[in-house]
Formats: C-alpha cells, structure tokens, sequence
C-alpha cells in the first residue's frame, strides 16, 4: 500500500490484467467527461424501462386467450386504393433511422467545432423527430377511429391495445423529450456558448441520447409491428 | 496527449451566501443529505407510530374502537412501504450517499450538484404525495406493502378510490428523485475520486453505496413499469395485471390479464430492494468495526468482491417470493439453488467482520454496540432466510409470521441498527460536537434487547402457522391461547422500543447544543472524511487543494507506526520519518 497507484497516461498492461488496471486508476474508472459517463448510465437504467416493458408486453401477448389481432392488417393504410400493410411505420421508421444519421453528421462537424453546420444538422434531426411524432399521432387518431381503446378493440385481444399505447407513447415521449433537448442544445451551439468554452461534448451527449431512442425504437418496431 | 482528470481541472465552485441558498435550495452534498436524512427519519416515524397502532390491535384485541380492519391494513401497508423505501433507501442512499461519497472519495461535491438538489425536492413531494393519501376520500391503501392486484385495485379494498393511485404516483415520483441523485452518486465514485484513490482504495461504505445505487439504477425500472401499468389498469381500465373475474356478483370489464406478472415485476425490483437497503449497511459497518477494533478489515478485497457477487446475485433470485404464487415447479427448483448461492458471499462477509474483531484492540463506544449488535441480528436473520430459500420449508411457513419475522430481522432490525451506529459514528463530524455517550449506551441496550425481545417470539407463532396480515386471532381452532398471549407480549415490548427512540431524539437535539466539541478526528479514523480542514466540513469541502491518497482505508496499529492509525492522506516518506 505504498505511495500513489496508477497514474493516467501511463503504460497498460495488455489482456485482462490491462483491464483491471484501467479499471482501478485513480480519479476516473473511464476516460470520459462526468457529462457523457452519467449518460451513458442513465441509458443503461432507461434500457431496463424498456426491457421491461416489452417483456411485459411480450408476455401478456403469450398468455392471452383471446388471438392477437394481425399486426400488418391493423397497421396498414390503403393510398390511392392501394392497399398497403405496415406502410406508415415503415416510413416513421426509415425518417427516424435517417435522423440519427443526421445527428451522427452533427457530432462529427461539432468535433471540428463549426458552429453552424453543427447547430443545422441538429434541427434538422430535431425536425425528423417532430415528423415522427407527427405521424404518430396520426397513427393513433386512425387506430382509434378504427375502435382500437385501451380497454378493448374490434380486432382480438383486449391488452393490444393497451400495450400498444402504452409502448408507443412511452418511446414518443422520448421522442419528444428529446425534440425538446436537441432544440436547445442547438440553440445554444448556435448562440456560441460552446466555442466560448472550446467544448462541444454536449452535442455528443445529446447524440447519445438521440441514438438510443432510435435504436429502441428498432426493437419495438420488431416486436410490435413485425411479430 | 495525456489524458486529463476532470476532478483536477480548475473549477470555479461558487459559495453560496444568503441563508436560502445556504441551506435551503443548497446544492451542497451535505446539507442535501441532512434534508434527505431529516425528512427520511420524519416519515419513518410516522410508519413507527403506525407499527405501533397495529401492535395494540394484536395485543388487545377489541379494546381500541378507533382501529377497524381497513384502517389495519392501511396502517399495514403504509408501515411497509414507508419504511422500506421513503425511509430505508432514501436514508442510506440519499442521506449517508450523499454525505459520504464526495468526502470519502476526495471530492468538492457530487459531480451534477443541481441534479442532486432537485434529487432532493422531488424526493419530498413524493413524500408529500405519499402522506396526502391519509387525508383523501377512502384513506391510503390497504393492499399491503406488495400491492397484488387483483386486490389492490378492486373495490372492496381499502383505499382503492384514491390511495392506490396516489401510492403509485408517489412511487413513480420517488424514482424519478432517485434516479437523479443515483446517477450522481455513481458518476462521482467512478469519475470524480481524487489522486491517489484507485477503486480498490475506497472505503466499504462507498463500495456499499456505491453498489446499491447501481442496484437500484437496474431494478427500479421494473418499480416503475409495474406502477405504470398498474396505474392503467385503474384508472383507463386496460388489463394488464386483470383477469376476468366477478366483484360483488358483477362480472368486471377486466379480461385476461396476468397478476403473476406484477409479481415478476415487483420483486424483480424488490428482491435487489432489499440488498439497496443491505449493501449500504454492510459496507457501513465494516468501517464502523474497523475503526474501533482498531484494526484493518479482515480480506478486504473478498469484501468487495462479496459486495459486487451479492449485488449480482440479486438480480437471478426474484420468484423465491413467489414460491406460493402457481409457478413451473423447475423454477422453484433454480431459484431456491440461486437464494442459497447468496449465502456463500454474505458468510464471507460475516466471517471476516468476526475476524476482523479478533484480537482486535475493541473500544466499546456506542456507534461499535451497534455495529456488533448488527452481527447479531443478521447473522440471525440470514439464518432464517436459508429456511425460506428452500422450496419445501418455505411452503408450510409462507405468509406466517416466521416470515415477518424474518424480514424484520433481516432487513428491518439490521439497517435501522447500522443507521443508528452510522448516524452515532459521523455526528461529530456533521454536527461538530460530540453526542452523550451514556444516553447512547442505554439507547443501543435498550433497542437491542427490545426488538429481540419482539422478533424472537414471532419464530415460535410462525411455526405455530399463525397467519400474518390478519387483523384478528380469536376464534380460530388451531391458534392457542398461549399464542394470544405471546401477541400482548410483543405489543408491550414493541411499545417500549418505540418510546425508548426518545432516548435518541433526544440525544441528538441536546447534543447539538450541548455537546463538547468533538474536534476533527474523535474515533482515530483513516478515512479522509475525518482529515477535513474544518469541522464541520464547509462548502468546497477541502482547502485550496484537494488531499491526495496514498494507502488504503485500513491503516490501524501499524507497526512502528507513531499513532495506532495513519489516515489515508498522509505519505509513506512521513511514517518513515516518524519510525526512525
């Protein structure tokens, strides 16, 4: 127990022990501001919220009586007398796919510190979000005039409908949270509060955040839509 | 380019003047955690007093007309949950987290100081929420702590107009304050610890701590989906947890929903709730042992290894609460082999907390009374958990009062004595002055021997097969009058413990005014905690600069060493000096 353990930058050993090492320096287990560490473990506590709720959803799903209703004739939408299932959701989610593109291209010119194209791409990520949302709402305003209630619908099993507003609008009020968090980290990218400090790590923060609600959003899609 | 630490970037903390900011909206870790300790201790006796109104049914059966069975249950269930998690989990981890983890660690605050001071408020309008339930139309609710629909939410059940809504929104509240003040107590022991202060360098009680959180960060969800979908159920009546079924000769719009699932969801949270409740004690009460045996923690790395496997664990022994609920025999079978894996680490920990006592140099001072009692009652209540781990003894016992009493012992008895000793061992250092150490004494004797003298006997009306959660015995064949009697018994010790935490209150307050000045370092403690510039310590913590560590948490009775303790800050070049 001698003078002062590992210091940062120096040499690590390789494999297991290098690990351990890493893990047992001092000050800080990962080399990440406190900002994107308290991030990355909030979603870990937010990944257990979801897991939650499909395994609940899942298991409902297995032990009711009554048959499920068909997911892609619920969710499909006939345009120009074309009748086509699953079409809506395809698109909510190649937009919402396409937004975490955007937000990956809005770290990357944060990275380089331009104030401008950063704050663009972040409104325009925050922009996908809002249509997404926007035809969420509009998802649910046919399922309910198709009958679909909490309580009950037309089509089969009781807990559909309650699983389904309850997933859906738990992943939108992310959504929308985040629409909230984007706007005003964009904002402040673009009032050059950043450059002040000469650190964008919080567009990379609110990244990860954007991120994770798009990949959640991949597991609902299967699970929901797809099963 | 080197990497560097934020903790040693030049921030500007900014002190805080005028008496609200100070010690109102504060965002100092300290004066956080005594709101958060202060407001856990108020809510705790309220589920004190309310114990004891359902001992005095128990003991004296039709004599008080004021308690009727619903308002039993409500008292039942509001004991259980106030305790455990607006007392219990608030207290170790709000309370002493917050106050120890950023002075332990070597740090000047939480990392997210804001973050933590909303933690707070959030954490008392869940409380506020909590207490309204008492004033509203139907009282709180009686479902018990559990809160097993079908029942919870029928009607029929106490408190099922208003209370079941309004307990499930204090919990959905409660989490959100936690989850805000988790985040910052984890984010500070990983990043914000100072030099010198590796991960296996850390005092037990922030591994403890530390661990809980995590512990919490992970189950909570699941607190938080049940309670969601609970909340449906009642108020837009979907079906999750309902089945179809008839209520007072009506057939219910619920249909084919599952309660077994609440089940799997409530204790996938409460089973890792009662280890956010342990762990913080165990790691608590190895410092307190080692302080005043003087001597290191015996196999401190097996400590903390226990620590994490325990943590770990915790998470695959859920359905051994549900062994009675209509499961696949096989899960019993895996769950009772995981339950009882657990008790591979814990007897670790208990082993070496005895070896750590031996041939130790043991001051008997109050917070080590409780420390010691505490080996007692866990080594007692873990005892009667491997009875009920197993599937076959757990049947003929479940929902009797060897149930009861084991938890109490096990989670009830235990923490409250390691809250008392922890709350004994750092008043100087909180508060600055040192408490009345007789009055101490007679408080731990008196509690020890008290709630033994109430738990012991409950073991002996469990194997009679006494039911628990029943507002009234008379009457039924296979319960003898001697068992009525033992209840009268335990109503007055119950009784007497409860008056006997005046001893405390009152220790505390005249301290505070009274007390000798306790200096920095009372007990000759090692942790950094105690090397503080000021005491109490202010705003900022330390000084200009931060401390820097140099050995571990457990330098007592070195050998050569000038004093029988060399606190974590001080350089090795300096005991040399001191021993040649």
């Amino acid at each position: 127990m001698s003078d002062i353990g590992s210091t940062t930058g120096a040499v690590l050993a390789e494999g297991m022990p290098g690990i351990v090492d890493d893990w047992s320096a001092d000050k800080e287990a990962f080399h990440v501001p406190w900002g994107k560490a308290m991030m990355w473990i909030f979603l870990l506590s937010d990944t257990f919220i979801f897991s939650c709720f499909l395994t609940s959803y899942m298991n409902v799903r297995m032990s009711t009586t009554v048959p499920w209703p068909n997911p892609s004739e619920v969710f499909a939408l006939t345009i120009f007398g074309n009748h086509m299932p699953l079409i809506l959701i395809a698109i909510m989610t190649f937009i919402l796919i396409t937004s975490s593109g955007t937000m990956a291209m809005a770290v990357n010119f944060g990275y380089r510190k331009d104030r401008v194209k950063t704050a663009i791409l972040m409104l325009a990520t925050a922009a996908f979000g809002v249509s997404f949302v926007g035809m969420q709402a509009f998802e649910w305003t046919k399922l309910i005039e198709d009958g679909v209630r909490p309580w009950g619908n037309p089509f089969g099993a009781d807990q559909f409908g309650a699983t389904f507003f309850m997933i859906t609008g738990f992943h939108g009020l992310h959504v929308t949270g985040g629409v909230i968090y984007l706007s005003i980290i964009a904002f402040k990218v673009y009032r050059g509060d950043y450059d002040k400090s000469n650190n964008y790590e919080a567009v990379e923060i609110a990244g990860l955040y954007w991120h994770f609600v798009d990949l959640v959003w991949v597991f609902i899609f299967a699970f929901f839509y797809l099963w | 380019m080197a990497h560097v630490a934020l903790a040693d970037r030049g921030q500007a903390l900014s002190h805080p003047h005028s008496f609200i900011t100070k010690y109102v909206w504060s965002q100092d870790h300290k004066v956080i955690a005594i709101q958060y300790g202060i407001t856990a201790i108020a809510v705790g006796v309220v589920a004190l007093v309310l114990s004891g109104i359902m001992r005095l049914q128990l003991g004296f059966p039709d004599t008080f007309s004021f308690i009727q069975p619903s308002e039993y249950y409500q008292f039942v269930t509001m004991h259980g949950m106030i305790m455990v998690i607006y007392l219990l989990t608030a207290l170790f981890l709000g309370g002493f987290g917050n106050y120890l983890i950023p002075l332990m660690v070597g740090a000047r605050d939480m990392v997210f100081p804001y973050l933590n001071m909303l933690s707070y408020w959030v954490y008392l309008l869940s409380v506020i929420i909590l207490m309204s339930s008492f004033f509203v139309t139907g009282g709180p609710t009686g479902a018990g702590w559990t809160l097993y629909p079908p029942q919870a939410i029928m009607f029929g059940t106490p408190g099922a107009e208003w209370g079941i809504i309004l307990m499930l929104l204090s919990l959905f509240v409660f989490i959100i304050a936690f989850t805000m003040g988790g985040l910052n107590y984890v984010t500070t022991v990983l990043q914000a610890r100072t030099r010198g202060m590796t991960l296996m360098r850390m005092p037990l009680s922030v591994w403890g701590i530390f661990t809980a959180t995590v512990l919490g960060l992970l189950a909570f969800p699941a607190l938080l989906v049940s309670a969601i979908m609970m909340t449906l159920d009642r108020v837009l009546g979907t079906s999750f947890f309902m089945p179809a079924m008839v209520s007072m000769g009506e057939q219910t719009n619920y249909d084919g929903g599952s309660p077994v699932l609440f089940q799997h969801l409530f204790w996938f949270f409460g089973h890792p709730e009662v280890y956010i409740v342990a762990l913080p004690a165990f790691g608590i009460v190895s410092d307190l042992l080692s302080t005043h045996a003087r001597k290191n923690i015996f196999g401190y790395r097996m400590m903390v290894w226990a620590i994490v496997g325990i943590g770990g664990l915790s998470f695959i022994v859920w359905a051994h609460h549900m062994y009675v609920s209509g499961m696949n025999p096989y899960f019993g079978f895996f769950f009772a082999t995981t339950t009882l894996i657990i008790a591979v680490p814990t007897a670790i920990k208990v082993y070496n907390w005895v070896l750590t006592l031996w041939r130790g140099n043991i001051h008997l001072n109050t917070p080590m009374l409780f420390a010691i009692g505490f080996i007692f009652t866990f080594i007692h209540g873990g005892l009667t958990g491997i009875f009920l781990g197993n599937v076959v003894v757990d049947l003929p016992l479940s929902d009797t009062y060897f149930v009861v009493a084991h938890f109490h012992m096990v989670m009830g008895v235990s923490p409250i004595l390691v809250v008392f000793g922890a709350i004994y061992h750092w008043y100087p250092k909180i508060t600055g002055k040192m408490f009345d150490a007789t009055l101490g004494k007679a408080h731990f004797w008196l509690t020890f021997l008290g709630t033994y003298s109430i738990y012991l006997p409950m073991h002996y009306l469990g194997f009679l097969g006494v039911p628990r959660r029943y507002f009234a015995y008379e009457g039924i064949d296979f319960i003898p009058q001697s068992a009525l009697d033992l209840n009268t018994a335990i109503t007055i010790s119950a009784l007497f413990v409860a008056v006997v935490q005046i001893i405390f209150f009152y220790n505390m307050i005249w301290s505070l005014f009274k007390g000798k000045q306790a200096g920095s370092n009372p007990w000759g403690a090692t942790t950094l905690e105690w090397q503080t510039p000021d005491t109490p310590p202010i705003h900022g913590n330390w000084g200009p600069e931060l401390p820097v560590v140099h050995r571990w948490a457990y330098d007592y009775s070195v050998p050569g060493a000038e004093e029988d303790f060399i606190p974590q800050n001080v350089p090795e070049s300096e005991v040399d000096k001191a021993a040649s």
